[in-house]
């Protein structure tokens, strides 16, 4: 498309290569990004190999199927094999393994499961199904829960309908990483889609209270090298503020209509994330007088037992799958022994290799080959 | 989930947009957006929602100040 592809003209990205390449760093950079289409764009375009040595990019927890905890996905397969009832949620969902298996195992056992590209898809499917119970079962980060809090803040929606609320805020899984000492986190790269949403005030404790240099950036490789160079400039420099390198789509209040939808609709809670834990102020609920809409008081969904211990270590993983070291930027896709034997897309054993936004898919979609 | 390519919106209908992309056409609720948009602006999308209107205008300056920072710092040398 005319308007973007100056993004991802060949003589700027090399150009910004060379910028980043004359800074000489006293050490080793690990910029972390935490956003599934950023991975896309740097795998896609191969911008780690253009990085000069001791630049490194990895990617955090920005796969919101994949951190969505498998006791949800079984509560969403429990109720998709009830009787007259309808489980529509996002394509990405469908496959992704649960100790209950995955939605796509209760399609085979007669479930009727929807894939939706919106909220406002649930609305038609339940109106179309009067005498049937439709879940809208909702992943997603700050960029698909405002669209849900707007679905919700409708009137006259049917009543047929509910919402089994699964979304995540990034921020707090950013600060919870911070604490996990061995990650060496140098530099923080924004999904520029939900910074267009929230706005970047919430990021100013990361330069602030941690010293770490913190970009917004967009999903073209210029937008990526930009925030890349911006980040090793403000360690250059020793300086750490948070930039904004993505001006086309992010403002600095961010979409303040939307925002507006997330914090009428739903209260802010602890919520786990597959593979990592609890996460203090990481997840959203509906609000008490959104009760009627919410499929977890609809369908009395009891106080969650504890998660299941999975392999290795990791929290609601599989024995044998390193997901639970993918999702934090710990090691690579290729580190894990079951990456494209094993566990592949089309028999995905972990979460991460199942929607697009997941490090292992994507790895396996750009770099089978390597 | 997410389109990470602006779309362009061809058609307005109160408050649903159609969108293209490449030549994929899609209708997407624009009632998040914070300002008006007409036909022929860019917006972001995702989730079947326009979330924010793309400022064509930002985009070309910031690429003004990088290749000029750049050719600045050429000179330099
Ligand atoms: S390759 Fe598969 S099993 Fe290994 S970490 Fe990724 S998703 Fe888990």
């Amino acid at each position: 498309m005319a308007i973007e592809s100056i993004y991802r003209d060949k003589t700027v990205v090399e150009r910004l290569v060379q910028q980043i390449q004359k800074i000489h760093l006293q050490h080793p950079v690990r910029v972390m990004h935490v956003c599934g289409t950023h991975e896309n764009v740097i795998s896609r375009f191969g911008l780690r190999d253009l990085l000069p040595e001791g630049v490194d990019v990895v990617a955090g927890p920005g796969c919101p199927v994949c951190v969505c905890p498998g006791r949800d996905i079984e509560f969403a397969n429990e109720l998709a094999l009830k009787e007259k009832t309808i489980i529509a949620t996002f394509g990405d969902m469908i496959k992704v393994p649960s100790s209950a298996g995955s939605l796509s195992d209760s399609k085979t056992k007669g479930a009727d499961i929807r894939v939706v590209y919106g909220p406002f898809d649930a609305v038609k499917i339940a109106k179309e199904n009067p005498a049937k119970e439709v879940v809208l079962f909702a992943v997603g980060f700050e960029t698909t829960a405002c669209g849900v809090a707007s679905l919700i803040q409708q009137s006259n929606l049917p009543e047929n309908l509910s919402i089994l609320i699964s979304h995540r805020l990034i921020p707090p899984s950013m600060e919870f990483l911070l604490g996990v000492g061995d990650l060496c986190i140098d530099g923080f790269l924004i999904p520029g889609h939900v910074a267009a949403v929230m706005g970047m005030e919430q990021y100013r404790l990361f330069p602030e209270a941690y010293r770490i240099p913190t970009v917004a950036a967009g999903f073209e490789p210029v937008d990526v090298l930009m925030g890349i160079l911006a980040i090793v400039t403000q360690i250059k420099e020793g300086t750490y503020r948070c930039e904004n390198v993505y001006q086309r789509a992010v403002q600095e209040k961010g979409n303040v209509k939307a925002q507006t939808a997330i914090k009428e609709v739903f209260d802010i809670v602890p919520a786990y994330w597959r593979g990592i834990g609890k996460i203090p102020r990481s997840g959203l609920r509906l609000k008490e007088r959104y009760k009627m809409q919410d499929a977890r008081c609809r369908f009395n969904n009891p106080p969650f037992p504890p998660l299941q211990k999975g392999g290795e270590g990791g929290l609601d993983i599989n024995p044998g799958c390193s997901c639970h070291l993918i999702m934090i930027g710990k090691i690579k896709p290729t580190n894990c022994p079951l990456f494209g034997n094993t566990c592949i897309p089309e028999a995905p054993y972990g979460p991460c290799m199942v929607s697009m936004d997941g490090t292992c898919r994507v790895w396996y979609k750009y770099k089978r080959n390597v | 989930m997410c389109l990470a390519v602006p779309s362009k919106i061809v058609e307005i209908k109160d408050t649903i947009a159609t969108i293209d992309v490449h030549g994929v056409r899609r209708d997407v609720s624009i009632l998040l957006l914070p300002e008006d948009v007409n036909v022929g602006d860019y917006v972001l999308v995702h989730a079947g929602f326009a979330i924010q209107k793309i400022d064509k205008e930002a985009g070309d300056d910031a690429m003004r100040l990088i290749n000029e920072l750049i050719e600045m710092d050429e000179l330099k040398e």
